[in-house]
């Protein structure tokens, strides 16, 4: 490395350190940037500080926004009695790109996870118990992944909601829609078969 | 170096963007850890879930090497526990405690065919924590930490066994007891092999295996604790046997 690149290198070492980039990829990305500079690079770097000043956790839910409240829990029309238990944020994303639920949310940070020494106290959980209590909330809908450590959170947090009065529900585990029979795996063909339904 | 055998999954650990560390239990080659390529990738983390049944192909450079494993899957036992909450304990449980306790790469084909047997139990049939209890036995056994329940350790007698000292781990009779009753652990019929058990006798069972496990496995041989999965089945049976 020389004095004369060496930012570049410092900028390049950083990229590669973003999930998908290895340090090929973030060379190639930088070189982009500084090529577009006012076009892309400039308009990257604010927003980029923009964001890491005022992103924050929402004190409610978990999710992330620019405020101590998202909009999801300040919006009245989503107060609809109804929470969704998701893992991360990137899982409450994705349920919100789907358009179909119109309830709030509940962020719990993780999963109970017996290998990194992840127990009840590490997530949202106790939070949760408490917004079922003061929210009024009749259904909370668990959609936690069909793994291990996601449906060992599930049952975890179903227990602790039990005498609340709340409905406790969780998503639907089976055949995704464009899945072939023969590429599914035996596990998921068992559950399929498990929570078969009239036709 | 390489080998080929079959083993249950025990845990998975996120290596880099797509891979991930596996740890097995396998009968020839016992604990033993690997990457795998594309582990952490949609095609395989499905298949990866604790419990299941691999067709594992290792190989390294060095035998000391962390090495690679090739992997097919022949049995996913988490789908037939997923859904009901104490067989998921259970699978949480024998995983931990495997992985805690077994040392690297040691065989112990014993614990091992009892560890399927347990493991296809799970969550299909009725009288699974009976089998998981003595599975607990069979591992402080392998780890050298036998209980000695065939006579009692005050009389010598064999009849009217139903304690087991702590400090010992030997069985004590009714009459051998005397005054100290109340100061030893429950010897349940079911811990001599006489079955079948009810789940009060299960879970007095699990008190006892729970206390050599938490003393004698974790505290004096490993000196550190048990892990969490262990206590949470045993209090999810409690709970499970107290709404029956």
């Amino acid at each position: 490395m020389t004095e004369a690149t060496r930012d570049i290198e410092a900028l390049i070492d950083l990229m590669a350190r973003l999930p998908g980039l290895g340090p090929r990829s973030a060379r190639r990305a930088v070189l982009h940037l500084i090529k577009k500079r006012g076009a892309v690079m400039m308009p990257l770097a604010k927003a980029m500080q923009q964001v890491a000043e005022t992103a924050r956790e929402c004190l409610n839910c978990g999710n992330i926004g620019t405020s101590d409240i998202c909009d999801i829990c300040r919006s009245e029309k989503r107060a609809t009695g109804e929470i969704c238990v998701v893992e991360d944020v990137a899982d409450l994303w994705a349920m919100e790109r789907g358009q179909v639920f119109h309830g709030r949310y509940h962020v719990l940070g993780g999963t109970l996870s017996a290998l990194d020494a992840i127990g009840p106290e590490e997530l949202r959980i106790p939070k949760l118990v408490d917004r079922v209590r003061a929210e009024g909330i009749a259904e909370v809908i668990l959609a936690l992944n069909a793994t291990v450590d996601g449906q060992t959170t599930a049952h975890y947090i179903a227990e602790a909601l039990e005498g609340m009065g709340v409905s406790v529900t969780s998503l639907a585990q089976g055949v995704p829609i464009g899945g072939e029979l023969d590429y599914l795996d035996d596990g998921t063909i068992s559950a399929a078969l498990k929570a078969r339904k009239a036709f | 170096m390489d080998w080929r055998d079959q083993g249950a999954l025990l845990s998975v650990r996120r290596h880099g963007e797509n891979s991930a560390i596996i740890e097995v239990f396998t009968e020839a080659h016992g604990r033993h850890a690997g990457v795998v390529r594309g582990g952490a990738g949609r095609k395989l983390a499905p298949v990866l879930q604790p419990g299941a049944q691999l067709d594992l192909a290792w190989r390294a450079r060095l035998d000391e090497h962390i090495g690679s494993f090739t992997v097919e899957p022949l049995q996913s036992r988490a789908a037939a526990v997923m859904g009901d909450r104490l067989a998921l304990a259970g699978l949480n449980a024998v995983t931990a405690l495997l992985g805690f306790a077994l040392p690297e790469r040691e065989a112990h084909p014993a614990l091992y065919r009892a560890t399927m047997a347990l493991l296809d139990s799970l969550g299909t049939t009725e009288g699974w924590p009976l089998v998981y209890l003595r599975w607990e036995l069979g591992l402080l056994e392998e780890m050298g930490f036998g209980l000695d329940l065939g006579s009692c350790a005050v009389t010598g007698t064999r009849d009217d066994l139903v304690y087991v000292s702590p400090k010992s781990g030997r069985a004590v009779s009714r009459a051998g007891a005397g005054d100290w009753a109340d100061r030893l652990l429950p010897l349940p019929p079911c811990l001599l092999g006489q079955g079948p058990a009810s789940n009060d006798e299960i879970a007095a069972g699990l008190r006892t295996t729970g206390y050599f496990l938490e003393k004698w496995l974790a505290g004096e041989l490993l000196g550190k604790p048990l892990p969490a999965a262990r206590q949470r089945f045993s209090d999810a049976f409690a709970r499970h046997s107290g709404r029956r």
